[in-house]
């Protein structure tokens, strides 16, 4: 009789605990550390570079940042600046988005342009798009406009190339299924291709999201007088290093929202995918 | 059955693909393809991979046109992809992005036809499918078979004159094969759809069709037809165990020289 109960105990045990475990800590662990990796990360800047005698214009403290910060706010408008090269990046965004989206159709439905046309596309895509940036401020002046388009290049080729490369791999069956029932090519277009594509196009639509960023900001450094890439320059120029510090971190912060964004627009449109929903599968 | 009158008509049929390289000779797909099919009526089209199976149905649907000769259903010659043809493959190309209904709407779509209309036929045939209760499901939420069903709805949705299905049950395992064979058997018998089945199961043909059409390959022609002549149309399972059904998977094992052939 007590055989078979310890039996049952000790198999139950191991299974137990790390389960129990488990059950635990993924759900506040992960977090918990995270914000524990930043304040000891914090603590260390704060106090480690005055400790080995490390300058303020090479690092400023985290006190310096902060206090910097609040100048800026004060002093130098820093909601214009921020205000400017948030609004820009979207604006960049959503214009290169566009025109990669509409650009990656058209090309998708014209396979002979879009023969002729992929040696220059992949030589344009390679092409370091920022360092078009002074080229643009002579053309176009010294306003938004070069600052925009180095924008709209860097994010048209990711979307560009992922909504191109759905349009490779589309089912024909599903073409063929649409047409059997004789639909229109547009239509065909709308309930087929379009959908079809979504998931690559919201893939190319975060990796744009990150790069208008990098554009806006590389326009406002070699020659702009708004925005935090101008603040970066400023700051350089007068030895402000917790200036440049403040101003990169505000930069991440629009990355981060943009990414953020699109990640929500793109998890609410992908639901009928069952890795994007994270629901539990209701399958009876 | 009682043949009333000829739906789909193929009359001297071929067609030629032109050669893989420059100057090589036009491939034939198939040839000489002549039959007909009667309204309410299951025909079957079994023959060996590569026999131009799917170059018939692709033919049949519009989706292609003939080099030589006419298919015509109703008399109307067949120019280019029809309203009145259902077409369901062995992938039930459900769009992942809808829901089953709107799956099922989708080949009313293509005409202009109020929604609400549309709703409402959809969901007669989401009924007649035993499916109402998936309706606001996503095809990854149901089962394969399910899947089937819910694109055999979508088939039936625009009333087709006539349903091709090319092999709908070969993707799915042995027994939910047999459950849909029955269910796809009672809603065709009950409707009185005029069917043409593509398969390579020689007991899925018997078991379900009134008529099968044996094709051989190389060209694709037809060169056997053979009158099931059993009862229980709507019943493949039960078909499936007279005596006169192995008979027939019998003379069609022997006719597709299933016993000399080595290549796959």
């Amino acid at each position: 009789m007590s055989k078979p109960a310890n039996r049952t105990v000790t198999l139950q045990r191991p299974a137990l605990a790390p389960s129990g475990g488990r059950l635990w800590r993924p759900s506040y662990g992960a977090p918990l550390a995270s914000v524990a990796v930043a304040v000891v990360v914090l603590i260390a800047w704060q106090y480690l570079p005055p400790m080995l005698g490390v300058p303020k214009y090479i690092i400023p403290r985290v006190s310096d940042l902060y206090l910097e910060m609040i100048r800026l706010w004060n002093q130098e408008n820093l909601l214009k600046h921020f205000m400017s090269t948030a609004s820009m990046s979207i604006v960049g965004f959503v214009l290169g988005g566009l025109l990669g989206a509409v650009f990656g159709y058209a090309l998708g439905l014209l396979p002979t342009w879009e023969k002729v046309l992929s040696p220059y596309i992949l030589a344009l895509q390679i092409a370091p798009k920022v360092a078009f940036a002074p080229l643009f401020i002579l053309w176009f002046g010294y306003n938004a406009w070069p600052k925009l388009i180095v924008t709209i290049l860097v994010v048209f080729f990711p979307i560009l190339v992922n909504v191109l490369q759905a349009m490779r791999i589309m089912d024909r069956d599903l073409v063929n299924l649409a047409r059997a029932y004789n639909m229109s090519r547009t239509k065909i277009f709308f309930k087929i291709m379009l959908p079809f594509s979504m998931p690559n196009l919201l893939a190319g639509l975060r990796i744009g999201a990150t790069l208008a960023v990098i554009g806006i900001t590389v326009g406002e450094l070699v020659g702009g007088e708004i925005g935090l890439g101008y603040l970066i320059s400023f700051g350089q120029g007068q030895a402000n290093t917790a200036m440049v510090f403040d101003a990169i971190a505000l930069l991440t912060v629009i990355g981060i929202a943009m990414y953020w964004a699109v990640t929500a627009i793109e998890s609410r449109v992908l639901h009928y995918l069952p890795k994007a929903a994270g629901a539990p599968s209701t399958k009876p | 059955m009682t043949v009333t009158s000829t739906v789909l008509q193929l009359r001297d049929v071929a067609r030629r693909f032109p050669g893989r390289s420059a100057g090589a000779p036009p491939f034939t797909a198939v040839r000489d393809l002549s039959f007909n099919v009667g309204e309410g009526e299951f025909v079957s089209v079994v023959g060996p991979s590569g026999c131009g199976k799917s170059t018939l149905l692709n033919l049949v649907a519009g989706l292609d046109q003939p080099s030589e000769g006419t298919v015509s259903l109703h008399g109307v010659e067949v120019a280019g992809p029809s309203s009145h043809v259902g077409f369901m493959l062995q992938k039930d190309l459900l769009l992942p992005w809808r829901t089953v209904l709107h799956n099922v709407e989708f080949g009313l779509e293509a005409r202009d036809m109020p929604a609400a209309e549309r709703r409402e036929r959809a969901m007669r045939e989401l009924k007649r499918c035993r499916l109402t209760e998936f309706a606001d499901r996503y095809p990854y939420q149901i089962s394969g078979g399910q899947r089937q069903r819910a694109a055999l709805a979508r088939t039936l949705a625009i009333n087709p004159d006539v349903v091709l299905l090319d092999e709908p049950f070969s993707a799915l395992d042995a027994q939910t094969k047999l459950v849909l064979q029955k269910s796809f058997a009672a809603t065709i018998a009950g409707s009185n759809l005029t069917t043409l089945l593509i398969t390579h199961d020689l007991s899925e043909a018997v078991a379900m069709s009134d008529r099968i059409l044996v094709m051989s390959d190389g060209p694709g022609r037809i060169v056997e037809e053979i009158n099931v002549g059993l009862p229980d149309r709507d019943n493949p399972i039960a078909r499936a165990g007279t005596p006169r059904a192995s008979e027939i998977i019998k003379h069609l094992f022997h006719a597709l020289h299933l016993g000399e052939r080595e290549d796959a």
